[in-house]
């Protein structure tokens, strides 16, 4: 019997994977072939999608992109044993692509068939769990600072010390949440990692729960991923099912109870407080802090709060040490970052890799230049909150203190790239337009700020009194910035402000002109 | 052990007419859960396709909140509507990966094509036009979800095809 995988992921479905997974198993049965097709998840390779492998002597072989009307050709050349086709890739570990980079977090996404225990366990799944059951919970903390890893949702704030103010922190109760409303535009590997390694999130839910002394969980997932829900779902009913959830998880003396929650399409709800207003049934509105959600978070209980890529890593951390994972990456940025490439490019999806890689070697080794094979002009690094950056700064290296200084941010790793089309004054008032539609409206500087600033810029792109309007344009971000509660108001300017910096000349028109 | 795919199949869903009685058993399904109002609301919009406003005074009552609370937060979530949603669910992204990949042009054929607003529904009550801030899938742009189902690359002829295809039987032709 030979062994098929056809992703499973929903990208790789959106470009026809259920197609070709349905056409191998027909071509199959009429040929009398045994084929078992495992729906695994995807490597991230998305220019590749939907990549088929075939388990052969020589390892897993891939094949794409593939659609159902290649399967009988892939057939006819023996693509069962491996055989050679137009389509062919080698085998999948030794793609330059992935072999170039350092997949720590991503490691068994692709590789294993998501909702399979023995899969999970054959490639070092429990091993951090069961090596946290046997620690302390300061000692786990102090591991995972140790580990210099900060928080990947956006902000970088260090996990391990966030994990110790919950721990220190008076409270009947304590809860761990995951946030898992990955809503910027460009980014989708929480996404991936909750619909290919489900068991990993679960497990590292649990680590940090042992880690502060919390008995319940929740992991907030953003409603346009209805695969990543129900994969979820799937894996935390099989998890209860095995003892790895629910009263004395894996024999100890720990009980934790996990639940799903679903967002409701708000943007916001990705604003750590606001996720929290959410889950207790209220309006995603953001809360002022100080208190910090690690003193009075979920219900007012101590509340770690942390992003599907921070947990992932913490596995990481724990199973194969914090000196490890602390010798990848630079400075104060440690450890892996999962980049992800999107819009414009050629090669797009998941690269792993310590931080400290230039944005241009990110754009020419991996992403290989635009898709449409035109100039790349901007690239939006961050997601819509995040500055649009011009090759004159693609010699930047990605990590968290460079990209700050430039007046950046890394954000969740997202990056978008745009070609030499792109009207950057026309993204520019996207930006504001945005931030209108999403904000929840505490703060005037962002609910009736965007407005204005949409307003602003559209009398700008009509050559209408241009200067004066881009004096009243900075003097908006500024205030934005500076009198916003969160990162959505605040932030906001980010990307206005780096078109005014960088790409002005879109804003400069001849009255009339549009 | 292992489980098959639970994934979106890109169907029609089918919705129950509203009533008092599917209301509160809607409801009262869920388990007892802390910070049930968003899960509840959820449940009532699968049952029914949508929050009817009839459904506030019963779950301001079945939660002990205010009418006012309840309403707040259905009226927060773009997510939950208040009117019947039309038969088939188009969600177009508008987010900014998509848009540099034509995702504006598509945007704008959806609209003109189908003479449907964003957030409107078809008079036919046919369909459904979302926009979305983000599929996750900005690697394979533009990106239009059919009924939860995504599609990737999506250019304007294969939108209408889609569309076409999505019909429930007699819609369309």
């Amino acid at each position: 019997m030979t062994t098929v995988y056809v992703p499973r992921d929903s990208s790789a479905r959106s470009v026809g994977a259920d197609e070709v997974a349905a056409a191998i198993e027909l071509r199959a049965a009429r040929q009398n072939t045994v084929v078992e097709v495992v729906r695994n998840g995807s490597r991230g390779m998305m220019w590749l999608e939907p990549l088929v492998e075939v388990v052969t002597a020589r390892g897993r072989v891939a094949y794409g992109p593939v659609t159902s009307d290649d399967v009988a050709g892939l057939f006819d050349a023996g693509f069962l044993d491996g055989g050679a086709h137009p389509l062919g890739h080698g085998v999948t570990e030794q793609i330059p692509w992935l072999a170039e980079q350092d997949r720590l977090t991503f490691s068994r996404v692709g590789v294993i068939d998501p909702l399979s225990t023995e899969d999970y366990q054959a490639h070092g799944g429990l091993v951090a769990l069961r090596r946290a059951l046997a620690m302390t919970p300061q000692q786990i903390c102090d591991e995972v600072t140790a580990s210099g890893l900060r928080g990947r949702g956006g902000a970088g704030f260090p996990t391990g010390v966030k994990w110790r103010t919950v721990l220190d922190a008076p409270g009947i109760e304590k809860f761990v949440v995951c946030n898992a409303d990955e809503g910027d535009s460009g980014t989708f590997a929480d996404r991936m990692l909750m619909e290919g390694d489900p068991f990993m999130l679960i497990e590292a839910m649990v680590v940090s729960a042992i880690a502060v002394d919390a008995r319940e969980g929740f992991v907030y997932i953003r409603s346009e991923y209805p695969d990543a829900v129900a994969t979820m779902r799937a894996a935390i009913q099989t998890a209860y099912q095995s003892g790895w959830l629910g009263p004395r998880v894996l024999g100890s003396d720990h009980d934790f109870h996990l639940e799903i929650r679903v967002g409701a399409g708000a943007y916001i709800c990705g604003e750590e407080t606001a996720m929290l207003e959410s889950l207790e049934g209220k309006r995603g509105v953001v809360r002022a802090k100080p208190p910090l959600p690690a003193i009075e978070g979920l219900f007012g209980r101590p509340t770690v709060i942390n992003n599907v890529l921070s947990l992932a890593s913490v596995l990481v951390v724990l199973a194969r040490g914090a000196e490890f994972y602390r010798d990848f990456g630079v400075g104060r940025s440690r450890g892996t970052q999962v980049f992800q490439l999107a819009g414009n490019v050629a090669r797009g999806g998941i690269v792993e890799t310590a931080f400290g890689i230039t944005l241009g070697q990110m754009l020419e080794k991996f992403a290989a230049g635009s898709a449409s094979g035109r100039p790349i002009r901007a690239v939006q690094v961050g997601g819509p909150l995040g500055a649009y950056m011009t090759p004159a700064q693609f010699d930047l290296a990605l990590d968290y203190e460079t990209f700050a200084d430039a007046g950046a941010m890394l954000g969740h790793g997202g990056i978008v790239v745009f070609d030499d089309t792109v009207d950057m004054a026309v993204q520019a008032r996207f930006a504001m337009e945005f931030c209108a539609a999403e904000s929840c409206g505490k703060c005037t500087p962002c609910r009736i700020g965007a407005v204005r600033g949409v307003e602003v810029i559209d009398r700008i792109i009509a050559g209408d009194d241009t200067a004066a309007n881009f004096t009243l344009l900075e003097d908006l971000c500024e205030l934005m910035t500076d009198g916003s509660l969160c990162a959505m108001g605040g932030l906001t300017p980010m990307p206005v402000r780096s078109v005014l910096r960088h790409f002005s000349e879109d804003l400069y028109r001849p009255k009339g002109v549009q | 052990m292992t489980a098959k795919p639970p994934t979106a199949d890109g169907e029609s869903p089918r919705y129950v007419a509203w009533s008092e009685d599917a209301a509160l058993a809607a409801i009262r399904s869920l388990p007892a859960q802390r910070g049930p109002l968003l899960p509840i609301l959820h449940a009532l919009q699968g049952t029914f396709g949508y929050v009817d406003p009839r459904c506030v005074a019963l779950v301001a009552n079945e939660l002990n909140l205010s009418r006012a609370d309840v309403h707040g937060v259905l009226t927060f979530y773009s997510d939950l509507r208040t009117t019947p949603p039309g038969r088939v669910r188009v969600q177009v992204c508008r987010g900014e990966a998509c848009q540099s990949v034509g995702g504006r042009a598509l945007a704008e054929h959806a609209t003109s094509s189908l003479g449907v607003a964003f957030g409107a529904t078809a008079d036919d009550g046919s369909l459904t036009l979302d926009e979305v801030f983000c599929l996750g899938n900005c690697a394979l742009g533009p990106t239009v979800s059919v009924n939860g189902q995504l599609h990737g690359r999506v250019q304007t002829a294969q939108l209408d095809r889609l569309i076409r295809e999505s019909a429930p039987n007699g819609d369309r032709a």
